[in-house]
């Protein structure tokens, strides 16, 4: 062993040459980080996009496109984009005292038909004992001698008729069936007529619609436009653009709110019973146990019953409520499993050392590092939210009308996939769309925030 | 090992005992009148009503015999049938949602795991594109609308053959299970289809898949003892979690295919105020779960020794 | 989803292949798995399950046909059943004293001539009547019958059709023993009934299901089960229940000992499904599962497209928007009442709401299809002519704010059902008043009991509601308003309308009570106690081989116990 005495100039400051420490990259925080693996994952940044367009159709489209949703235009019923929308002034609508003496020209219109009324006039024919039958229908009478809507039975003595029923701009073709004295029909004896029907419009409903001044003299035979709906209209004839924007409010209300506070009743549930822990965290546990047991359709349904909704509420409150209150539990579980786990690590034990207090540890710490699966799980719930109250739309629980939800359209457009498919098409895209979204970027999510994926590559 | 069954069993019970007082609570919590009908009853039916159902009696004393009669299994007569026992109602109608049910999570977990494996096998080309793209419809489509759409194809497709080839609705053969059940176990199936791609993938690129190649061990060898088995570990885990997702397409496809299932009946029945039938239906769901996850928990801890049972 | 980046390796081609055939593998041995546990099941299903589920909607070979019923029956107690489809299945398996014929008629049954003066009614039965056991239907089982619809214990809500047989209220509210009533069985055959007033239409009300027989010593056999079951029922109907898959299907099978074989045809009637899913019913009909479905609005094109038989009918149930007649809302004030009146066009809900043939706009509470003194009543009595008038209405509008004494009229709660069509109907009505008068409403959707509840609670200003009559006179309407009548759940209360009610109730000349009854139609336009808004209809479609199918409003609601099968009609 050499001895060696310390002199002083062993202890002068090696000069600094270079920056040794020099950070080559810059210092990124855990959400820089997250944001930057985040955006190279493009499913992910499209699904971001994909939801600020959403949110932006929900909250700033009623404002642009400014129509009331629960206004029925009677005269766009279930009527599909892009289709015609002229309408030409008539007189009002008057009713009809026919005389016998209509007759002499065989089957034909007494007026050019319109969607105000159709009214058709018939010779009387000898074998009509019991009468005729006027039917309507959409297609032409082919063998099957199907004739289509029976509408009424009128009397012999009555060779004529006006329809009124839910007459739109098309053809229609209507036959008359004589009846035999027990009213059986008799099939050598039908006539049937081809007429096209335009749609028309009165003046005091061309007054409403603010295409006419109240003083102005009507001119009949104008053509109007009626006002646009690009997405078409509902089954009353309301706009669904509109009804669209506001179900969004609906859905995507419940879709964000419900799990955001069920998600912060069980972060403060599972962060105190994480946090302290013995028999505290026990009772605490067991009890949230008890309550992810309770079967969640039958107690949504349940609470749905239960929260009854008041009139003109909307019933977006119960629902709500009732998500919560079965939905929090499993949060509460997983973020005391995080915090059981965050208490454990060194970084925690050093900052205690040095003299954190409590409150510094949960605020500092332990609820930031477990924002990443807070966020996931939220994400991850919103779609679920959303099926959710599609569900309860479709077993007649879900919100009140007239207020519109995706979930609640679907059920209404499903009655009229084949007919009308416009009505199903555009919510459950919207529903989809949205779902898809969530879950693709809760995927981004899941692998931008994972710390455990932070260093792979 | 017994006495952690034990343990389990003790707290099912105590769970199953905190779901029925929910629900006999949510229950009497309802506003409406189960005993009203379309027709107004006189002071004297309605009385004679309320005793035949104990409601005459103060809401403690129901409940006591609420839970007396729960332990002895007996869950009432109901209120709409009025000569039908909810016992019988279960025992009728249960076993009908649980074949819907298993045959859905068979056809979820057999399916999921094929096309999981085909697209991973297939990546990124035309098979795993169209699978993946169906999977993202299961996934993103209310469970309803693909019902409705599931059985108008079905008629069309009947319309078509000029023959029924498969029912569309109805229950009581095996053809009567195959359509509900396929589009009960879609979404499911698609949820699958992902996990188990991903998984593949992962399996793929891991070393000891490398080093079996590098080995030379034959393809097929590879394939299902390297690959596929590792890969189904996940899939098999989130199995049992699904259950929950199942029983909420179970009401939809028994409503849309006419099936006499208990979830349809427990529509019904809310809509109905069946007291009985409710907390009946409820419990038994909550408790049948309840001992599933047990049982489940159980079979685990046989299969995998990695699970310590304590 | 992680996709974890990995370069392909060579030789991954052919490692794919051989892969891809293993799998192929897996798949094929999962189909197989998939068919053998079919079969497993299959045969455990036909252990519990109704074999004929499959049948075709019309079977000629074996005269069977095939429908579907929208809500299962509770139970099939005929002294208990309130709701239509006990009733459907209750008229083709059980037959009373008399029956309403397929013309409307009342017609001999079980009773084959009988008697009705002002103090007592006698039947007289026909001998060869058997129960579906053999044994013969005598006068005991209808005093059984008619005494246990009415013991207290029992809470039957229809006992009170009971009631015009002497001492039946004072037996039912528990004021007398049961062996009080005023029926009994002269002999095995003989029927007679002490009557508690003079009533025009006993006879009508003995073709209703709670005057149906039941047998003593079967019921008592039951345990109180009686009617849980196909095996809990002993049938007199042209047909019994030989199998009830509870949720599933009822086999109605042909009975050997009903004693009118000759005007019956069918041998089974299957109802193979139960669903109250409009356009699943649509799906089983297209696909030739069932011989007879009902159209919603929405499916009127698509049955156009398919060219069938479109056929119209009406239920009977009248449909109108009812008052809260209670002080404390304003919808106690006539002249508001007479404001809605003005506006609200029924023609408009019927054409473009409702939109569905068969529907006829509500004029009064009377439905077209009652009979009156000879013609229908509605031709003999025509309901008091309306002109909507929007200006007259705001000038009503004006009145009442100043006879209420208020500035605005608040918002009024529309109470509505949950089911889509009343939904459509509120947010209609919501909509005209908002428009038309500048009145908002908020409508209250509530499931059926909460809503019923609501109603009698008062918590309301309007409701939709409906009516369906329970026997096929007026009265079954005309009573509702009376102060004294439960049903009158807006609580409508004028000594005028319970004088008109008293005097119809009273009288047994034809001429008068009709008189009376269209009183009460001008009384309660008059008032505007309610607004009558349309007439029910019933759109269907039936299977072009079956024939003579029968629908009616009062009891079996579409009655197959005549129908036959011609397979040559188109």
């Amino acid at each position: 062993m050499t001895d060696q005495s310390l002199a002083p100039d062993a202890f002068k400051r090696i000069e600094q040459t270079a920056q040794i420490h020099g950070i080559s990259r810059p210092s990124l925080s855990y959400w820089q980080d997250a944001w930057i693996r985040l955006k190279a994952n493009r499913r992910a940044l499209y699904s971001l996009y994909l939801v600020v367009g959403l949110l932006l159709f929900t909250f700033l489209g009623p404002l642009i496109w400014q129509i009331d949703p629960s206004v029925q235009d009677v005269d766009q019923i279930s009527q599909p984009p892009f289709a015609s929308r002229t309408v030409q002034l008539v007189p009002e609508y008057q009713p009809w005292y026919p005389s016998d003496e209509l007759s002499g020209t065989g089957l034909n219109f007494v007026a050019p038909p319109t969607t105000q009324y159709v009214r058709l006039t018939w010779d009387k024919n000898p074998a009509a004992t019991g009468g005729y039958r006027v039917y309507r229908n959409l297609f032409p009478i082919g063998v099957e001698r199907a004739y289509g809507l029976p509408l009424k039975e009128t009397g012999v003595a009555e060779n004529f008729f006006e329809d009124r029923l839910d007459l739109k701009p098309r053809n229609y073709f209507y036959s008359i069936v004589a009846l035999d004295d027990d009213g059986n029909e008799l099939h050598d004896q039908v006539e049937t007529i081809e007429g096209e029907v335009i749609r028309v419009m009165a003046p005091r409903e061309a007054i409403s619609r603010g295409m006419l001044d109240a003083d102005e003299a009507p001119v009949f035979g104008t053509q109007y436009t009626l006002p646009l709906h690009p997405l078409g209209t509902d089954y009353l004839g309301r706009d669904m653009l509109a009804r669209l924007m506001h179900g969004a409010r609906v859905s995507l209300f419940i879709g964000f709110f419900a799990p955001f506070i069920f998600v912060l009743v069980g972060v403060a549930y599972g962060s105190v019973a994480g946090f302290l822990g013995g028999m505290t965290d026990q009772a605490l546990m067991r009890f949230a146990d008890f309550v992810v047991a309770l079967p969640f359709l039958l107690f949504m349904i349940l609470f749905k019953v239960v929260f009854a909704i008041g009139p003109g509420e909307s019933g977006i409150m119960p629902m709500l409520l009732a998500m919560v209150l079965l939905l929090w539990p499993a949060t509460a579980r997983l973020v005391r499993g995080q915090i059981l786990q965050i208490r454990e690590e060194g970084y925690i034990s050093a900052s205690r050392l040095l003299g954190a207090k409590t409150n510094y540890l949960v605020l500092r710490h332990m609820i930031p590092n477990t924002m990443g699966v807070i966020l996931v799980t939220i994400t991850f719930a919103v779609p679920s939210a959303i099926f959710t109250e599609a569900f309860l739309s479709f077993i007649g629980m879900g919100v009140a009308p007239p207020t519109p939800s995706w979930g609640s359209m679907c059920n209404e457009g499903i009655k009229t996939m084949l007919t009308t498919p416009h009505e199903l098409i555009f919510p459950a895209l919207l529903i989809s769309v949205t779902v898809l979204a969530f879950n693709l970027l809760g995927d981004g999510l899941r692998d931008a925030l994972d710390a455990r994926m932070r260093n792979r590559e | 090992m017994l006495k952690y069954a034990f343990k389990r069993i003790v707290q099912g019970l105590i769970t199953v005992w905190f779901i029925a007082t929910a629900t006999f609570f949510a229950m009497h919590a309802v506003p409406g009148d189960p005993l009203s009908g379309d027709k107004a009853l006189s002071d004297k039916t309605r009385a004679n009503l309320e005793a035949k159902y104990g409601l005459d009696k103060p809401l403690m004393t129901q409940y006591g015999i609420y839970l007396a009669n729960i332990a002895k299994g007996d869950f009432g007569i109901s209120f709409t049938q009025e000569n039908r026992k909810v016992n019988d109602i279960i025992r009728e109608h249960f076993p009908v949602s649980a074949t819907l049910g298993i045959l859905a999570i068979l056809f979820a977990g057999a399916g999921g795991i094929l096309w999981g494996a085909l697209t991973a096998l297939y990546r990124n080309r035309l098979p795993d594109t169209i699978i993946m793209f169906l999977v993202i419809l299961g996934i993103s489509v209310p469970s309803f609308v693909v019902a409705a759409i599931g059985q108008l194809s079905l008629v069309n497709i009947n319309d078509l053959a000029g023959v029924s080839l498969l029912p569309i609705g109805g229950w009581g053969t095996v053809w009567h299970m195959i359509v509900p059940s396929m589009v009960l176990g879609l979404g499911t199936m698609a949820y699958l289809t992902r996990l188990m791609r991903s998984s593949m993938l992962e399996i793929i690129s891991s070393d000891f898949v490398r080093t079996a190649k590098a080995k030379g061990v034959p393809p097929t060898q590879i394939f299902t003892r390297h690959q596929l088995r590792n890969a189904i570990l996940p899939v098999i885990t989130v199995l049992g979690p699904s259950i929950a997702g199942i029983t909420t397409g179970g009401f939809v496809v028994e409503i849309i295919f006419a099936i006499p299932g208990l979830g349809r009946y427990f529509v019904q029945a809310v809509q109905q105020l069946d007291y009985t039938v409710i907390m009946g239906t409820t419990v038994f769901f909550g408790a049948f779960l309840v001992f599933m996850v047990i049982l489940v928990d159980i079979i685990y801890g046989y299969v995998d020794p990695r699970v310590r049972l304590e | 989803m992680s996709d974890v980046n990995y370069t392909q390796p060579d030789g991954e081609e052919s490692f794919a292949k051989a892969a891809g055939k293993q799998l192929l593998g897996f798949g094929l041995a999962t189909v197989v798995f998939f068919g053998l546990l079919m079969w497993g099941l299959q045969t455990l299903a036909s252990m519990v399950g109704s074999s004929t589920v499959s049948a075709k909607a019309v079977d000629a070979e074996n005269q069977s046909i095939t429908i579907a019923i929208a809500t299962e029956p509770p139970q099939m107690d005929s002294t208990l059943a309130t709701d239509a489809s006990s009733g459907m299945i209750l008229g083709h398996v059980m037959e009373g004293l008399l029956r309403n014929s397929m013309d409307d008629k009342i017609e001999a049954a079980i009773a084959e001539r009988w008697e009705i003066n002002a103090t007592q009614a006698t039947f007289w039965l026909r001998d060869d009547a058997r129960w579906s056991d053999g044994e013969p239907i005598t006068a005991h089982d209808f005093v059984f019958a008619w005494r246990s619809a009415l013991k207290p214990e029992n809470a039957s809500e229809y006992a009170f059709l009971l009631y015009p047989i002497k001492n039946g209220r004072a037996v039912n509210e528990g004021d007398l023993p049961y062996t009080e009533l005023g029926v009994r069985a002269v002999d095995d055959q003989t029927l007679v009934v002490d009557l508690e007033r003079p009533i025009a239409f006993f006879d009508k009300l003995v073709a209703f299901p709670t005057y149906l027989p039941i047998r003593e010593d079967f019921y008592n056999a039951t345990n109180g089960r009686f009617g849980a079951d196909a095996w809990e029922m002993l049938y007199s109907g042209p047909f019994m229940i030989t199998s009830w898959v509870h949720g599933s299907s009822l086999l109605l099978e042909r009975n050997p000992y009903y004693w009118d074989q000759d005007s019956i045809s069918l041998q089974q009637i299957n109802i193979g499904y139960i669903t109250s899913d409009g356009t699943a019913k649509l799906n089983f009909f297209k696909d030739n599962k069932i011989a007879f479905t009902t159209l919603l609005a929405e499916n009127l094109t698509n049955a156009m497209a398919q060219r069938w038989h479109i056929e119209r009918t009406q239920d009977g149930t009248v449909f109108f928007l009812d008052f809260n007649h209670r002080p404390d809302h304003v919808t106690s004030n006539r002249n508001l009442r007479k404001a809605l009146q003005l506006v609200l066009d029924m023609e408009e809900l019927v054409y473009k709401v409702t939109k569905l043939p068969g529907y006829i706009p509500g004029e009064s509470l009377f439905p077209t299809w009652l009979q009156g003194v000879e013609d229908k009543f509605r031709k003999e009595y025509p309901a008091p002519e309306l002109i909507l008038d929007r200006d007259e209405a705001l000038r009503h509008l004006e009145l009442a704010k100043q006879e209420l004494g208020i500035d605005e009229i608040p918002e009024l709660i529309l109470l509505s059902g949950d089911n889509p069509l009343s939904s459509l109907q509120s947010e209609w009505v919501q909509e005209v008043l908002r428009t038309k008068l500048g009145i908002s409403v908020k409508i209250d959707k509530q499931i059926f009991k909460q809503r019923l509840a609501k109603m009698t609670a008062g918590e309301f200003d309007m409701v939709l509601a409906g009516w369906g009559p329970d026997y096929d006179d007026p009265l079954t309407f005309g009573d509702l308003y009376a102060s004294w009548n439960k049903n009158n759940r807006g609580l409508y209360n004028n000594p005028e309308m319970d004088r008109l009610i008293e005097q119809a109730q009273n009288s047994v000349v034809p001429r008068e009570r009709m008189e009376t009854f269209a009183a009460i139609q001008q009384l309660l336009f008059d008032d505007v106690a309610q607004l009558p808004m349309y007439e029910r209809g019933v759109t269907f479609v039936i299977h072009p081989h079956l024939k003579n199918v029968k629908q009616r409003v009062i009891g079996a609601s579409t009655d197959f116990t005549r129908a036959y099968i011609d397979t040559t009609a188109y």
